[in-house]
């Protein structure tokens, strides 16, 4: 019974070819927005978090002010140099820490000028994350000491500033100082917060100090915990002692934060989740509208075809029969944009991932939710306009024409 | 459900005193109007009479498409009134065949396909439904037409088919609401002379509506119906 209403059901679809395919044109686009969402946000997640591996597990960042979700708040005096020393000196759970200062300023080489980003630290900053050198070399021991005029840059800079030229040697102008570059870092690409991390320059900290900021604060503190030990407890030994020496008292909210990027990983994964969740739920509603475009074409149908239901109860098919063979129909019809529309995605998923830069990720789990659902909408939809089919009275039916 | 050895054998169908009324009250109207009858195995029976004298309300009831308002409609001895939708549905498909007026095939589909459809509710295999299919068209002489659709046949082969469908799976009834009704008269012969040789030859018991003398004097018996009731019952012709 079974196969004969599938039969009955493919030869109806086949007869109908353009109407079936805008019947079921809302299942196949639900699909394949739900599938694109979640195969989207699944790629999205593994790139936040393989970015943040990238970083390395181990890292914390101190900045003054409090915390506020994933970014740092306002307020809260900067850390002076004494404070970089004593993180290194007091806390054993440290294997290095590298002082930075941070500011926005306009580099010129040549004819070409760029808005950077300009960092002053020590080489501990490219060790600590984890940042490997495309040409030239790091900062020598005398440089950083005496504060000389040396960078290194990222390769958006070298590309705005130098273009295709050989950058080591040439000079880079900063304000008025006019330095030297003496590296370029491997190409980085964009942070978990959108940044691009290759629009930097670095210089000794002592040069930022002197020749750009003309104070000596220090605006983030990197830290590398020991392999074996605890990040959440080194955390916690970094924030007493930061309390101790910036003098908060007990009753006070830190005026620092200390950041586990672990920690940032999971938030950044979990909003990356809701996002998808909630966009998939949008697209989900689009299955519902598919559904209900099912249920019209079918009560159609079925009011096209009254006299050929009458002529099939006339010769002995029972109710349960005919709504069989109703049912089978949208279920045909819904699974058939169940199958374009996996298909469908599939391509477009590939196309965004690409264009989004986000990994594409298959999930067979979802293409299977997908097609069920679809199969589902095809049973709930097409059930009424078959039990109309199936009640009607022989005699009425084959009277119509 | 016939019992061979009763010494008065149950007759195929039988009437008693059915009645049938459309609508309520004032508007009400007596379609039927207390019909007795009673139709053996084997006969070939035209019903005539006026428009609107109940000859379809007749057909249909004794087709198990239409309950009687009173009365009690007897097929092989089963009370019908005491079956439900379903065990009348399985009475249609198991003893009954219908030929109608408008032929009511399917459009778009094939004459073999239009034959083979109640042996699809009845599960015949696949193989075995084709064949019989086959020979049902082959008996009312359409071998040669069975990929054609109603819409490439003419009005006298589309009647033959939906005589195979309805001989197809071997009823005891064939019931036939003017089948001539949209035929011109060399077609009506040639539907009569089908329809004779399936009650002499196979013994189906034929029940027939038509307007047309010339066509119900291939029956052994003519009913006349007037206003819902039985006027006549004997040979062609009205002289018993
Ligand atoms: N479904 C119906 N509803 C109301 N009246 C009907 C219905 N079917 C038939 N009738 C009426 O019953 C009477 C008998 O109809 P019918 O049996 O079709 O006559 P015939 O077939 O002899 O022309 C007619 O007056 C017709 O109008
Ligand atoms: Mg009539």
């Amino acid at each position: 019974m079974l196969g004969n209403a599938l039969l009955l059901a493919l030869r109806e679809i086949r007869r109908n070819v353009l109407r079936s395919v805008l019947t079921i044109l809302g299942i196949v686009i639900g699909v394949a927005a739900v599938i694109v969402m979640v195969t989207l946000g699944d790629g999205a997640t593994l790139a936040v978090t393989s970015n943040i591996q990238s970083l390395g597990s181990n890292l914390l960042m101190i900045r003054p002010g409090q915390r506020m979700g994933p970014v740092s708040g306002s307020g809260g005096s900067p850390f002076r140099l004494d404070d970089v020393a004593a993180v290194g000196r007091d806390i054993p759970a440290v294997q290095a820490v590298a002082p930075a200062a941070t500011q926005s300023m306009t580099a010129v080489a040549g004819n070409a000028n760029w808005s950077a980003s300009v960092t002053g630290t020590d080489n501990r900053f490219f060790e600590v994350r984890n940042w490997t050198f495309a040409a030239g070399r790091p900062f020598t021991e005398a440089e950083v000491r005496s504060g000389r005029a040396v960078c290194v840059i990222g390769a958006t800079v070298q590309k705005e500033l130098f273009g295709l030229q050989d950058p080591l040697g040439q000079k880079i102008r900063l304000k008025q100082v006019s330095c030297e570059v003496v590296g370029l870092l491997q190409a980085k690409g964009q942070s978990t917060m959108g940044t691009d991390q290759d629009d930097i320059i670095v210089m000794p900290l002592r040069t930022y100090h002197r020749r750009l900021a003309g104070n000596r604060n220090v605006s983030l503190i990197q830290v590398t915990v020991r392999e074996g030990e605890s990040t959440e407890e080194a955390k916690g030994a970094i924030e007493r002692l930061m309390r101790k020496r910036r003098h908060i008292d007990a009753h006070e909210q830190d005026d620092f934060n200390v950041r586990d990027m672990k920690e940032v990983a999971n938030m950044l994964t979990g909003t990356t989740k809701v996002l998808t969740e909630l966009l998939s739920a949008v697209a989900a509603v689009s299955l519902l509208v598919g559904g209900i475009g099912i249920m019209n074409i079918m009560l159609v149908s079925v009011t096209e075809r009254t006299r050929e239901i009458g002529i099939r109860l006339a010769i002995g098919a029972l109710e349960r029969e005919v709504l069989m063979q109703f049912l089978v129909e949208a279920v045909a019809l819904s699974s058939l944009g169940g199958v374009l529309g996996i298909v469908l995605a599939l391509g477009a998923s590939v196309q965004l991932a690409d264009l989004l830069e986000v990994p594409f990720i298959f999930n067979p789990r979802i293409v299977v939710i997908a097609f069920l659902f679809s199969a589902a909408v095809g049973v709930i939809f097409g059930y009424f306009p078959a039990r109309r089919a199936a009640r009607l009275d022989p005699i009425e039916a084959l009277r119509r024409e | 459900m016939t019992e061979p050895h009763d010494p008065a054998p149950v007759p195929l169908v039988e009437f008693r005193q059915v009645a049938k009324v459309y609508g309520l009250g004032a508007a009400s109207m007596r379609a039927l109007d207390g019909v007795d009858l009673s139709i053996a195995a084997g006969e070939f029976v035209a019903v005539m009479g006026p428009s609107g004298s109940g000859k379809s309300t007749a057909m249909n009831i004794l087709g198990c498409l239409d309950t009687p308002t009173s009365g009690s409609y007897r097929f092989s001895g089963v009370p019908v009134e005491g079956l439900d939708r379903d065990q009348r549905a399985l009475l249609r498909r198991n003893h009954l065949g219908f030929v109608f007026q408008g032929f009511n095939l399917l459009n778009r589909t094939s004459a073999l396909e239009n034959v083979e459809l109640p042996l699809l509710y009845r599960r015949t295999p696949r193989a075995e439904r084709h064949a019989q299919a086959r020979s049902a068209l082959a008996q009312v002489g359409l071998t040669g037409w069975e990929g054609h659709t109603p819409g490439e046949l003419s009005g006298g082969q589309q009647q033959r088919v939906a005589i195979a469908r309805a001989l197809v799976t071997g009823p005891r009834l064939l019931l036939a609401d003017e089948p001539t009704g949209n035929l011109d008269s060399a077609r009506g012969h040639e539907i009569m002379d089908l329809l004779t040789g399936l009650n002499r030859e196979r013994g189906i018991t034929v029940l027939m509506v038509t307007h047309e003398p010339e066509m119900a004097a291939y029956a052994g018996r003519v009913i006349h119906f007037r206003d819902g009731r039985v006027a006549e019952d004997g040979r062609p012709g009205g002289h018993p």
